[in-house]
């Protein structure tokens, strides 16, 4: 029963969906033709709709098209653009691929791409097509493409059982599930073989023979069966995010999730395949791990890495994934589903040979744990078994077993080992035989045992347990020297022997693996300590690039260095020693760098590479890329190692953006300081100039007033003295304005204000130079606020006025106007003067230039250089130009902006 | 004379200048009294009874700032500041702090003794009170029946225009700083929207001035102020 608070939307829900929205926003869109199986006419579907688009005026280009020669299909190709194909050369053969680079490059809005579960030809960027489709959608361009049910990863082995046919190329379900839109292309079973009859359906020659088995009547009615439930499931999503979306009661329920557990034999692959596909059903979240005991790690090298390879087909196919090393797998596996909050269990059912009839199998052992816990036992196939293992052969190049030959060596000494040891036992107790009871040499064997099992393992102790029990018998029972036993009672004590050495020998090799498995725990908790405690005291990048390579290489056995970007985001080299067995591809570097996303081996992306590449990814933006290479490859596939070289590769990251930052606060340090000299060094100046100045100035006009008066000669010179002086004041506010601007030390006092004050200063302010000039003012009354520093703007405005005057004649009329223009302010201030020479519009601003070459007007070209430093300092422009009928107009911008609310309504509060 | 000489002080470190500031304060009638610092200056502020100070800012020991802080502790004789252009936050930091008026260097004579003019009226207007009629232009306000008139026109003003009307005659005359005025006017909460001002002065401007871009009475002093003057000038 919905109460008020559960019918309330989800605020995390709600905020994902914001930030899923914005992402999409971004994003390409991804419609998929799906059918059940070849023949059905997705192409031609995906055509049809797309010359549609493209009538309706969409710009649409075909990435590719496979028309298998079908004219129909063929026609509707005419007058289509298409990215030209790149040929690759593979074993000889040159092979046409689709060219993604000239696609990105080419980026129209909407791009055709064939057969998405296609398979690149080794050497391109990624090994499948559909990641290809990724990275074009994250490009913002919209995709179609065409799939069957039996590529679907999740309904590969369902398939395959049906028609006995199985693909290997396949798509992630999550591929099928994020697309924006699926249209269902389907027609009859019957039809579609009237179409294979009529020779419209096309087969490659090579599987010419397995299509026979394949396009039978009921395989048709299956196939088309699954690829209308997958729609309709699809669909049902879609309703259920639809839901979500208008937050109607949410049907989300949070203790959905489901753990699968990966075993090491063959049916591993169809469980996870069987979780995803239960997940997919429940719309809920899943993990996938794989609990290591004791026996299982002894298994040989290519086993194991199959399992590893299952584990990667459970995370494409979205789970999370984990490898747990413990002892007793049941009680490992509760212990991660109640930590992680999972109420269903999926396993793979036991073999049902069982060695003692007492002897549960798994999933009664976890129902007997675990009673609250769901168990969905996923049912074995040997078909599988076989498909298995050439999957994985294919996917997953044998890795070089350099261990397990050591490893069988050391195996053969322990043995060695433990013989010797009873052999020494037994030539130690002869002498004692004589006088100690048999039952306490019985007891020295025991204690032989036990330490074999402690220092040596299991195995040696088993071989102990039994020489020891052959040699009591041979050398100490009566007969002595002889296997043949007088007292029937002494075969309890080798019953027992026997079994108290093979207990002991178990328990102690179960505690040595626990050790081992507590001391990698520590191990990899130390490294981490370590780097985290080193690069915490790096305050230097070149710091940071030797730690990040010493942990790497200590910790995973790996060469590892560092790819930094620029100031242009180009990635370089950073190596602390010259490292000639990592050989980086800059390629990939900066292709992990710019996506944000891991590359190179065992990743999606180029996984042929030798080297790992994983992006650094700071709070504020990459930092740059980490290349590793392991020694030993398995190492990385694990993903306990993964995730531990991803929090290294996290915690180099927050260093180089720590460094970035104590840099960044020194430059501001010095920058600050030089500001503060050059202001000190400008106001010094600055008074020192004026002084003198003033003091001309002041004494040349009290000449003037001194009683009794001068004559007007001696008048006239004082009053030239004080307009020079003047001029000279103007010309060094110029160069000290000048100086500040240009050393880009000038702080902008910007204030909202009516354009119409400063106008009106500035007019105030030239008004002795405007004397023999006549001043039309032309600006609108409703002028909004503008954001300028007034002084500044006084003085471009003293200064255009100034030079009008200065150019023009006396008795010409300077016309100073005001007008909005789009989002700008733009003045003017014109004159009907001789004009600006033709073509030095833009010389005149330069420094030190005049209007004409051999003038006698006084000044020096400084002034609108000035003017167009401080109005571009306000993001504005400034340019001249002939005024209409004659003259010069310099009109400079200045942005509007937003401003603030003038306080109209205490008026209307106070009246 | 049966009435002593007006006394002014004049603290200033640059001996030309004091000089001719000295000429031209003596031909008007006035005592001068020179010093070149600040302590000194402050010593005669106290001892001599000005009736006038006009000091630079840019002295060698220290700052004038406090100079006008320790002498508005005590006295309201008028102060007229010297400074150099770049030092904008200075000016609006002395008027702020007391200071009637300010120069910009480099100033002629005929500006310093306007400026000595309208300080000294204004001190005396003060000590007689204001007339009820205040006249400026062809404008007349009358500040009793609290009306304003051009010529026989009545024009309206908002409240908050006639008490920023009401201010500017009040300290005719006087630089006010943009945040004197906010201060006065809009209250104390007030004094960071500079743009409050500018509008509603605009205002005034399109109801009181001629030619609101080139005004004749209600200047601008950039980036400092606004100032009232009574007389235009030309």
């Amino acid at each position: 029963m919905p109460t008020p608070s559960e019918s309330r939307p989800d605020p995390d829900l709600l905020l994902a969906k914001v930030k899923r929205q914005e992402a999409d926003a971004r994003r390409g869109k991804l419609r998929i033709y799906f059918g059940s199986s070849a023949g059905v006419g997705k192409t031609y579907a995906m055509l049809v709709a797309a010359r549609k688009l493209k009538d309706e005026g969409r710009e649409v280009v075909i990435g590719v098209v496979e028309t298998h020669g079908r004219a129909e299909t063929a026609a509707l190709l005419g007058g289509m653009e298409i990215v030209p194909p790149k040929s690759m050369p593979y074993r000889g053969k040159d092979l046409s691929e689709f060219d993604l680079d000239a696609a990105l490059l080419r980026h129209p809005s909407l791009i055709l791409i064939d057969e998405l579960a296609h398979s690149n030809v080794q050497g391109v960027r990624h090994p499948k097509r559909w990641q290809d489709i990724e990275e074009l959608l994250a490009a913002g361009i919209d995709v179609f493409s065409t799939l069957n049910v039996q590529h679907l990863e999740s309904l590969n082995d369902v398939v395959g059982g049906i028609t006995n046919v199985r693909v290997w190329e396949t798509v992630p379900d999550t591929v099928f599930d994020d697309a924006d839109e699926v249209v269902l292309v389907d027609i009859p079973a019957d039809e579609l073989l009237e179409r294979l009859r009529a020779g419209k359906v096309y087969v490659s020659q090579q599987a010419e023979r397995a299509a026979e088995n394949f396009f039978r009547k009921g395989n048709l009615m299956a196939l088309r069966e699954l690829a209308l439930r997958r729609t309709a499931e699809r669909v049902e999503g879609d309703v259920q995010a639809y839901r979500v979306d208008k937050s109607i009661g949410s049907v989300w329920k949070t203790a959905n999730a489901l753990l699968t557990c990966v075993g090491p034999d063959a049916g591993a692959e169809r469980v996870v395949r069987g979780g995803a596909r239960l997940a997919g059903q429940l719309n809920a979240e899943w993990h996938a791990i794989y609990v290591e005991t004791p026996s299982l790690q002894r298994l040989p090298a290519a086993r194991r890495d199959k399992i590893l390879a299952t584990l990667a087909l459970a995370q494409d196919l979205g789970a999370t994934t984990a490898v747990i090393a413990d002892a007793d797998v049941a009680m490992s596996v509760v212990a991660y589903a109640r930590s992680h909050n999972l109420s269903k269990l999926v396993i793979g059912r036991d073999p049902a040979r069982r060695l003692w009839p007492w002897q549960r199998s798994s999933g009664q052992k976890l129902a007997l744990l675990a009673p609250d816990i769901d168990l969905v036992e996923i049912g074995r196939s040997d078909g599988a078994l076989r498909d298995g293992d050439a999957r994985n052969s294919a996917a997953w190049p044998a890795l070089p077993g350099a261990e397990s030959g050591d490893r069988r060596r050391l195996k053969r000494l322990r043995y060695l080992w433990a013989a010797l040891a009873c052999i020494a036992v037994t030539l130690l107790s002869m002498p004692l035989a004589a006088h100690f009871d048999r039952s306490n040499i019985v007891a020295i064997y025991i204690l032989t045992v036990v330490l074999i099992a402690v220092r040596l393992g299991r195995g040696a102790a088993a071989l102990a347990a039994v020489l020891s029990v052959c040699a009591f018998d041979f050398f100490f029972v009566p007969p002595r020297f002889s296997f043949a036993v007088s007292d029937v009672q002494y075969f309890l004590t080798f019953c027992i022997m026997l079994a108290v050495g093979l207990i002991t020998g178990q328990l102690t090799a179960g505690l040595r693996f626990q050790a081992r498995v507590a001391a990698h725990r520590e191990e990899r908790a130390g490294s981490l300590y370590a780097i985290a405690r080193d690069l915490s005291g790096a305050v230097q990048i070149d710091q940071v690039v030797r730690i990040s390579a010493e942990s790497i290489e200590r910790t995973f056995r790996a060469s590892a260095a560092l790819l930094l970007p620029n100031s242009a985001g180009e990635l370089a080299m950073t190596t602390s020693r010259g490292d000639a067995t990592l050989a980086v591809d800059s390629g990939i570097a900066q292709w992990a760098f710019d996506k944000g996303q891991p590359a190179g081996f065992g990743t999606d992306t180029l996984p042929g590479s030798e080297v790992l590449y994983i992006p650094l990814r700071a709070p504020t933006r990459a930092r740059g890329v980490l290349a590793v290479k392991a020694h030993n490859r398995r190492l990385l596939r694990i993903p306990e190692q993964r995730q531990l070289l991803d929090t290294f590769a996290a915690l180099i990251a927050i260093a180089l953006e720590r460094v970035h930052y104590v840099e960044v606060a020194q430059d501001a340090l010095v920058r600050m300081e030089s500001e503060r000299l050059r202001n000190s060094l400008l106001a010094a100046l600055s008074h020192d100039l004026r002084t003198p100045l003033t003091v001309l100035v002041g004494l040349a006009e009290s000449l003037t007033l001194i009683k009794p008066a001068l004559s007007p000669a001696q008048r006239e010179s004082a009053e030239a003295i004080q307009d020079e002086a003047r001029r000279m004041s103007t010309l060094v506010s110029n160069l000290l304005d000048m100086a500040r601007i240009e050393s880009g030390g000038v702080k902008l006092n910007l204030q909202w204000q009516p354009l119409e004050e400063v106008i009106g200063s500035a007019l105030n302010a030239a008004r002795g130079m405007l004397k023999q000039h006549g001043v039309e003012v032309n600006i609108p009354r409703d002028l909004p606020l503008v954001r300028f520093d007034a002084l500044l703007i006084e003085r471009v405005l003293v200064n255009l006025l100034e030079n009008a005057s200065k150019y023009t004649p006396p008795g010409s009329k300077i016309t100073l106007a005001a007008q909005v223009v789009g989002d700008t302010l733009s003045v003017s201030v014109s004159d009907d003067g001789p004009g600006l020479p033709v073509g030095r519009e833009e010389a005149v601003f330069q420094k030190f230039t005049r209007g004409e070459r051999e003038s006698a007007t006084p000044g020096v070209g400084l002034g609108l250089a000035i003017c167009r430093a401080i109005v571009e300092s306000h993001h504005g422009k400034i340019v001249a130009t002939h005024r209409p009928g004659g003259g010069a107009r310099f009109t400079f911008t200045l942005p509007l902006g937003q401003p603030p609310a003038a306080a109209e309504e205490a008026e209307a509060a106070d009246g | 004379m049966a009435e002593p000489l007006p006394v002014a002080i004049l603290v200033e470190d640059e001996r030309q200048i004091r000089r001719f500031v000295r000429t031209a304060l003596e031909a008007e009638g006035w005592n001068v009294h020179e010093t070149d610092t600040l302590r000194q200056g402050l010593i005669d502020a106290g001892t001599r009874k000005p009736d006038l100070i006009i000091l630079d800012l840019g002295l060698p020991d220290g700052d004038g700032m406090e100079f006008l802080r320790d002498l508005r502790a005590w006295s309201n004789v008028p102060v007229i500041v010297l400074s150099a252009r770049v030092g904008e936050e200075d000016k609006i930091g002395a008027l702020d702090a007391g200071a009637d008026d300010y120069l910009t260097k480099p100033f002629g004579v005929g500006e310093l003794l306007a400026r000595v003019r309208a300080a000294s009226r204004r001190c005396r207007d003060t000590g007689a009170g204001l007339g009820s009629v205040f006249e400026f232009g062809d404008i007349k306000v009358d500040l009793s029946l609290r009306t304003v008139h051009r010529g026989a026109v009545a024009i309206h003003l908002t409240p908050i225009e006639y008490r920023l009307l009401a201010l500017l005659i009040a300290n005719s005359g006087k630089v006010l700083t943009h945040r004197q005025i906010l201060r006065e006017v809009w209250g104390p909460t007030h004094t960071e929207d500079g743009h409050y001002v500018r509008v509603y002065m605009g205002h005034l401007r399109q109801k009181l001035e001629n030619d609101p871009a080139q005004p004749k009475h209600i200047l601008t002093e950039t980036a400092v102020g606004y100032r009232l003057v009574q007389t235009a000038r030309d």
